[in-house]
């Protein structure tokens, strides 16, 4: 066996490839890793000037910048690119990163098919983008495409929608069978499941989550091109179909989806706060046991995002009481981060306030989010400014803070240098203030009953908005400075030790900074079940 | 050991991607699902197609009388009229009752229609029996053509004591498209 190690060991004597093909063809999954962290980032700014357009509009009330047509089709872009470009494909970056130099592998399982799954996307998000410039404007039934608004009224670009989403589905399933097959068969010898990181188990039951509802994603796009073009009538009432049955479909996809975007983020806080505490992670089987629960009820509580279709009172209390069911694991999982600080020795690097920030803003949005799960009170609150600043604040400063967290905490062993501390607390500050400031006041104006996906409101609501504006103009470009963070980590800086941080455990602070171009090709011995 | 590695890989693959197979059919599935969930439940207020009397009749309750209230309206931009008979009647359940509907085609050309039907409260859907309905086929009306459209109806006297009132709310969908694209295929 020792023969067969050593052959394979030589094998592997030399760096990447040099030129622009490295990129094309690696199947390196760091490599692959890096793409997707900056292809997510790319679409963070795109989607980020979507944004920025929409919030410029709402500056003022009355139309002064932009058509509605337009601004319709910026919130429906935005909303697109921000879930399926920026929070999914950072995420997936990350997991190529980090889950084998987390359990000890070589590389992803099939690095071939890995390589695939990335260069999918530039495909999908150019076909997506392109849409903007066709005749009759890109899609503009915002990211939830209900039907009919997506198929009988929607412009002639909605089959290159169509097709995007086919192949940003394509990239997911792909990626995430890739993360299944690497953490079931290529850990190392003597880690058990219960001995993986939280990252590892995070993204264990995401890429689980993802096989499951990815194609039915697949199946509702499809059946709106049928409906397009071939003559069926899926959602058309008039051919005998029901437009309720897509929001069935589609939130039987959507509500998983939003676990999908939040899960990995919970790993991330799992490994950064119990180093930053100089403790281990409080109630680690209890974090793997909530994590399988959020995802099982992720499949049953869809219904929630639709309870004024007219549903039976006896649907509209099980999806209420299932859905406040959530908060239970997701509870335990916010008192072990709490706990875990709990007299801990903590300092507060960059990565450190980020992680916290998640931890205290993401329970705000879980808390609106329950205001939202209580029926009655959710027929006032539905599609309102409410419902925008809830989804908001569980994605921003949750799971788009967590990435942020994960890049700061991971960049020294990825770039062997250490940040810029300064800049970095800098830029945490920005974005602290920026997100609460655009966000925060969107509760009141959404109480007070702004409908969300308007370009214009009334005056009643103007302070608050002019207010929300100027937060999101801070937040924005403060990621400016992010870029220009990572940039200057990469070119220089302090030279980063091994393990990087004081209190850092798992496998990926023993190997060398920055990370070797291939590392354990030989699987690492494992201390003695320090990971549990 | 990098053999039956390779082995083990290659099933847990295949698994994953069965599992991705099948979800994109039980996305389809759901299609007949629903309806089927409908139908048992009533919810949507949907309506089921023609009703067969049984042969031993209803029970009539002499005493008990319920208001149907009839409601039409026209999708988007069908430009048809659309109008029922009486706005409401009072009906006994296990009566058989009849009304008519009148649709006409102002417009220069010859248009397909459907009228789709709901029940409001939804939960009474099921106790609406249509033995006779405009709703079960397409109507088809030339330029400046008119039509009077019967409707026969029973309410079920297992209508739950707590509806006294019942509104049949009809939606006129125009069609011409969708049928002209497929009488071309």
């Amino acid at each position: 066996m020792s023969a067969v190690i050593e052959n394979h060991h030589d094998d592997h004597h030399h760096g990447p490839d040099k030129g622009l093909m490295r990129w094309v063809l690696t199947t390196n999954h760091k490599d692959i890793g890096t793409l997707y962290l900056w292809f997510s980032f790319i679409m963070f700014l795109t989607g980020g000037c979507m944004a920025l357009v929409i919030r410029a509009e709402l500056f003022q009330p009355g139309l002064q910048l932009v058509v509605p047509e337009f601004f319709n089709q910026m919130t429906t872009m935005h909303g697109l690119i921000m879930v399926f470009g920026a929070v999914m494909p950072a995420f997936v970056g990350l997991a190529n990163w980090l889950v084998p130099m987390m359990i000890g592998a070589p590389d992803m399982a099939l690095p071939r098919m890995n390589n695939y799954s990335f260069w999918i996307l530039p495909f999908a998000f150019s076909m997506l983008l392109s849409t903007l410039f066709m005749e009759g404007g890109a899609p503009n039934f915002g990211w939830t495409f209900y039907a009919p608004l997506s198929t009988e009224y929607a412009p002639p670009s909605v089959t290159f929608f169509i097709f995007a989403v086919h192949l940003m589905g394509i990239s997911s399933i792909m990626g995430s069978i890739n993360v299944v097959v690497t953490i079931l068969n290529l850990r190392a010898p003597g880690m058990r499941l219960m001995d993986m990181p939280l990252f590892v188990w995070t993204w264990l039951i995401t890429a689980y989550l993802l096989i499951a509802v990815m194609p039915v994603l697949a199946g509702v796009v499809t059946m709106m091109l049928m409906d397009i073009h071939f003559g069926t009538a899926f959602f058309s009432a008039g051919g005998g179909g029901d437009p309720v049955l897509f929001q069935h479909v589609f939130w039987f996809f959507g509500h998983p989806e939003v676990y999908i975007m939040i899960l990995p983020a919970f790993g991330i806080v799992s490994a950064i706060i119990p180093t930053f505490a100089r403790k281990k992670l409080f109630g680690y089987d209890s974090m793997v046991y909530a994590t399988a629960s959020i995802a099982f009820l992720s499949f049953i509580v869809w219904a929630h995002h639709m309870f004024t279709v007219g549903m039976p009172i006896a649907g509209e209390l099980y999806f209420m009481y299932a859905t406040m069911l959530i908060a239970v694991p997701t509870g335990v999982k916010v008192f072990n981060w709490a706990a875990t600080m709990w007299q801990g020795s903590m300092t507060f690097e960059t990565p450190m306030l980020f992680a916290v920030a998640f931890v205290i803003l993401f329970t705000i949005g879980g808390l609106s989010g329950l205001m939202l799960a209580i029926v009655p009170a959710d027929f006032q609150y539905h599609d309102t400014y409410f419902v925008v600043a809830h989804f908001h604040y569980v994605l921003v400063p949750g799971s788009i803070f967590s990435i942020m967290a994960a890049a700061y905490y991971w960049l020294p062993k990825w770039t062997g240098n250490m940040y810029d501390e300064t800049l970095g607390k800098t830029h945490f500050w920005l974005s602290f203030v920026g997100v609460n400031v655009t966000f925060f006041p969107q509760h009141f104006i959404g109480l007070a009953g702004m409908p969300r996906r308007y370009p214009d409101y009334a005056l009643q609501f103007a302070d608050w908005n002019m207010v929300s504006s100027v937060g999101a103009f801070i937040f924005g470009f403060s990621q400016l400075l992010f870029l220009f963070i990572v940039i200057k980590c990469i070119m220089g800086g302090k030279k980063a030790t091994d393990e990087v941080w004081e209190g850092a455990e798992g496998l990926e602070w023993t190997i060398a900074s920055p990370a070797p171009y291939h590392t354990f090709s030989t699987p690492p011995e494992l201390p003695e079940r320090s990971m549990a | 050991m990098s053999m039956t590695n390779q082995n083990r890989q290659a099933r847990t693959t295949l698994k994953l991607v069965g599992v991705v197979l099948s979800m994109f059919v039980f996305g389809f599935a759901l299609v007949p699902l629903y309806d089927i969930y409908c139908q048992v439940t009533g919810a949507n207020g949907k309506t089921a197609s023609a009703y067969v009397v049984p042969e031993e009749g209803l029970a009539v309750d002499p005493d008990r009388w319920v208001t149907v209230q009839f409601l039409t309206n026209n999708n988007a931009s069908m430009p048809w009229s659309f109008r029922p008979e009486v706005r409401s009647m009072k009906v006994r359940p296990g009566e058989m009752n009849q009304t008519t509907f009148f649709a006409s085609n102002p417009t220069g050309y010859t248009m397909t229609a459907q009228a789709i039907p709901s029940v409001a409260p939804f939960h009474a859907a099921e106790y609406m029996h249509k033995t006779e309905c405009f709703c079960f086929e397409q109507q088809v009306l030339a330029t400046g053509e008119a039509i009077d459209m019967p409707l026969r109806f029973i309410i079920d006297p297992y209508l739950p004591e707590s509806v006294q009132t019942l509104t049949l709310s009809y939606t006129l969908f125009d069609i011409t498209d969708t049928t002209a694209s497929a009488a071309a295929e």
